[in-house]
């Protein structure tokens, strides 16, 4: 019974079993556990397997894009590549990944026992692999997975095969995940903080992650219902993107986006949480701003929701929806501004050195910051027009996305690894990993940005032979980088299997609870008693 | 470490309920997987579909059963106090939230359609390249639907079900009321009136679906009408159903005497579950029915 975390039960006599994983053993202890730091972990190797998937999908791709021509696959198994690319990515490595950090991280930090739903945990990771399952199963219908794009949408999603459905149906079950696991974020943060752990005090990764909870539940139920529109539309004879009964498939852009850009912070917000959690640890200074980052957090979470049609300025919309569109979007950049000065700010005469964790999050300060600024020069109208579906998106979101959230994650998981596995990984080689990652994404990536200039469009298997230099440099730059990332999974069980023991606080400027309070590594039960805090 | 059994510390410095492993949430997820597949199969004409259903509803019902059986047993043991009471607080309402956003998806898919789309099939061009003599109404099934379709009038069933709901949001607060008065009869009544609303109001929309579809000509397939009226009615219908179920759980343990005046919140958390969907259902009445 030991391990009954029930901590009303085993008040007395139980406590030398606190590192017992519960009734079961072997795998059934990972199917079963109610522990965040398993759930954590489970999430996080889902995440890197999702993470190789879509990369190889990734280098299907930009090896058919080697060459001008069609050598190696036809446009339409081209297509289910870029669209399952996306979905894997998105939903099945970032979003997962960051998830993963949340569970690790936020009982931790803000000095809870656990999370304040177990269960519901254990339910919100076991969805992500049926979800998983049903996407990949896609592949090997009649007619292959769908073709059209991540963004899914209609009226190509009404003529695609028995594939299109199962995305439909993984799509769900990844939103129930999210939605499930958000109320449970914001559920632990609203109510198992530890006495004194006032929200103002709280970690900026947890701030950022309460506002990216509610983000996902105000925003994944829209999606389920764009998908389900799209279902019945398919089987129920519904007319909702279907002119001829009076609908139109500008509404599922619409939806779509209502729930896709909120989905941009989704991704975004947790990586602003680990690095303004890393950058503090390694100039040796507070975070500059506190308050305003949690604004400028809260600021980014309202102006989400109304910018979505920034991404559909060619869809044939009145000049007056441009225009709003265009300012609120515009608007975004000053909160997120407020952020990246914060981040400078706090590296300004800090005691600063540079260990892995900081070169990803100053990799990750550089290339989001450009990321963000081809954002501003998509958000433009007249120059959009110019742009839309051409490599320049293809780079701007790949900046922010890459060298933002997961450019983040690996930050993260450098800076974290001691605590979860007591173990230091191998610097030299971290740094390897970082550089190597550094560089290549910008050969993958800032090319993609003259491509898209030069009118590229995005989604085709061929193109004329002016594009060849760029298409090459850029191949090239992605088989580096998924190389690349072979390094870092060889760092990561490098240091879990024999890494140097690390010591109680292998990083003195980090001053959050996991740090302070908790020996290293973390026990398997973290705050049985509240901590007591000044 | 664990602290004595002491009643006087404030409620977050107390012990909080972490339950133990438990198999229920995979199944739970493989039944998904079973009734997500075997749909798609069913929908797709590929045998073997409702084998997959049907298993995936079998498995996803045991799992229920056990999982809420082991929440019950755990309330009623006493294992949550008012810290774990906060959390089921704060659960249930981002919960319904989220299920407000879903109903406010196809809320706004319902009005794209009369004010944007509608409308925009109507206009000059689209009447000169695409569909002649098309001219903007509603409710309308869109320039393409051959034939005539009545829409479904607010003023008969509709307002009547407006009634029944509204009554039953009156007859589950006045059973709250009764709870916390440790009034157990008058709960055990009302609660039963509450469901009892609500059945009938099931019933009276199975009748009214029956109707649209025999006399009206209204179909899903009615174009965006059609559309938009039998999926926000569906889905709050099936809302309602699982409201109903929820009540009846409820319901079935007042009778075997479960709840305190003072700790009842699986009552509460239905409760709001029931003033929700009746909040939805004013939404559809105004905007799906009457507007």
């Amino acid at each position: 019974m030991s391990a009954v975390i029930d901590n009303h039960g085993h008040a007395h006599g139980h406590d030398g079993h606190h590192d017992h994983h519960g009734g079961y053993g072997g795998l059934m202890r990972w199917i079963t556990t109610t522990n965040h730091k398993d759930i954590g972990t489970l999430y996080l190797w889902f995440s890197f397997l999702m993470f190789m998937v879509g990369g190889v999908l990734a280098l299907a791709i930009r090896l058919e894009l080697f060459e001008p021509g069609i050598q190696f696959f036809n446009p339409d198994l081209f297509n289910q590549f870029t669209t399952m690319h996306g979905l894997i990515m998105v939903f099945g490595a970032i979003m997962p990944a960051f998830v993963g950090f949340a569970n690790w991280q936020i009982p931790m930090m803000i000095g809870a026992p656990d999370m304040a739903f177990a269960r519901l945990n254990n339910w919100s990771f076991w969805l992500l692999p049926f979800a998983a399952a049903l996407l990949v199963l896609s592949f090997f219908m009649p007619g292959g997975a769908p073709g059209v794009g991540w963004t899914l949408y209609a009226p190509l999603t009404v003529q695609m095969g028995i594939g299109m459905d199962l995305t439909i149906f993984a799509v769900h079950l990844l939103g129930m995940s999210s939605i499930l696991g958000s109320i449970n974020i914001i559920t632990t943060i609203l109510n198992m903080r530890a006495p004194g752990m006032t929200l103002m005090r709280m970690p900026m990764f947890c701030w950022t992650w309460l506002i990216t909870a509610y983000l996902l539940v105000a925003a994944m139920p829209v999606l389920a219902g764009a998908v389900t529109m799209s279902l019945t539309d398919r089987h129920f004879g519904t007319s909702f993107f279907n002119a001829a009964g009076g609908g139109d498939p500008v509404l599922y852009q619409h939806i779509f986006w209502f729930f896709g850009h909120p989905e941009v912070y989704i991704i975004a917000l947790p990586a602003f949480g680990v690095v303004s959690q890393v950058i503090p640890a390694f100039s040796r200074k507070p975070l500059f701003g506190y308050a305003s980052m949690v604004y400028a957090t809260s600021a980014i979470a309202i102006l989400s929701f109304i910018v979505w049609a920034h991404h559909m300025y060619t869809v044939g919309m009145p000049v007056q929806g441009q225009l709003f569109f265009m300012y609120a979007t515009t608007l975004i950049a000053v909160p997120t501004g407020v952020k990246v000065f914060n981040w400078v700010a706090t590296m300004w005469k800090g005691s600063l050195s540079f260990e892995t964790p900081m070169l990803f999050a100053m990799g990750f300060l550089f290339l989001f910051t450009l990321g963000g600024f081809t954002g501003l020069v998509c958000a433009l109208v007249p120059i959009d027009i110019q742009i839309h579906d051409t490599y320049y998106v293809v780079a701007h979101f790949h900046y922010v996305m890459v060298a933002g959230a997961l450019f983040a994650a690996f930050a993260g998981i450098y800076f974290w690894l001691p605590k979860w596995t007591g173990r230091m990984y191998d610097e030299a080689l971290g740094k390897w990993h970082f550089w190597l990652t550094m560089i290549f994404f910008n050969m993958i990536f800032f090319v993609q940005h003259f491509l898209g200039l030069a009118g590229m469009p995005r989604r085709i298997p061929d193109y004329p032979l002016m594009f060849e230099t760029w298409n090459k440099i850029s191949s090239i730059g992605a088989f580096g980088f998924g190389l690349s990332q072979l390094l870092f999974l060889y760092v990561v069980l490098k240091a879990i299997r024999r890494g140097a023991k690390a010591p109680e606080r292998p990083w003195e400027g980090a001053d959050s609870l996991e740090w302070t309070h908790l020996p290293t590594p973390a026990p398997y039960h973290s705050f049985e008693t509240a901590p007591v805090l000044k | 470490m664990a602290q004595s059994g002491s009643t006087t510390v404030p409620p977050r410095q107390g012990r909080y309920y972490v339950p133990q492993p438990m198999p229920w949430p995979i199944m739970g997820s493989f039944s998904l997987f079973c009734l997500m597949l075997g749909g798609v199969f069913v929908m797709n004409g590929v045998a073997g579909g409702w084998v997959g259903m049907a298993l995936g509803l079998m498995v996803l019902l045991y799992m229920m059963f056990r999982w809420f059986g082991d929440v019950i047993r755990e309330s009623e043991g006493g294992k949550y106090g008012g810290w774990e009471d906060l959390s089921f607080r704060w659960g249930m309402s981002w919960f319904i939230f989220s299920e407000v956003m879903f109903f406010a998806g196809f809320f706004g898919a319902l009005f794209w359609l009369r004010v944007m789309s509608v409308p925009d099939l109507a206009s000059l061009q689209s009447n000169t390249y695409l569909w002649p003599g098309f001219t903007s109404h509603w409710p309308s099934a869109g320039p393409g639907f051959e034939g005539k379709f009545s829409p479904m009038g607010a003023w008969g069933i509709p307002a009547l079900n407006t009634a029944l709901l509204l009554s039953s949001g009156v007859t589950v607060t006045i059973a709250h009321w009764a709870m916390k008065e440790g009034k157990r009869a008058v709960l055990n009544w009302f609660l039963f009136f509450t469901i009892l609303l609500g059945v009938i109001f099931l019933g009276f929309q199975a009748y009214e679906y029956a109707h649209a579809y025999s006399d009206l000509n209204l179909k899903l397939s009615t174009g965006a009408y059609g559309s938009t009226f039998f999926m926000l009615t569906g889905f709050h219908g099936f809302h309602v159903t699982c409201g109903a179920i929820m009540l009846l759980v409820i319901w079935l343990r007042c009778l075997a005497g479960h709840f305190k005046p003072e700790h009842h919140f699986a009552f509460e958390g239905v409760a709001w579950y029931w003033h929700f969907v009746d909040v939805v259902w004013l939404g559809l009445f105004i905007f799906v029915y009457w507007l």
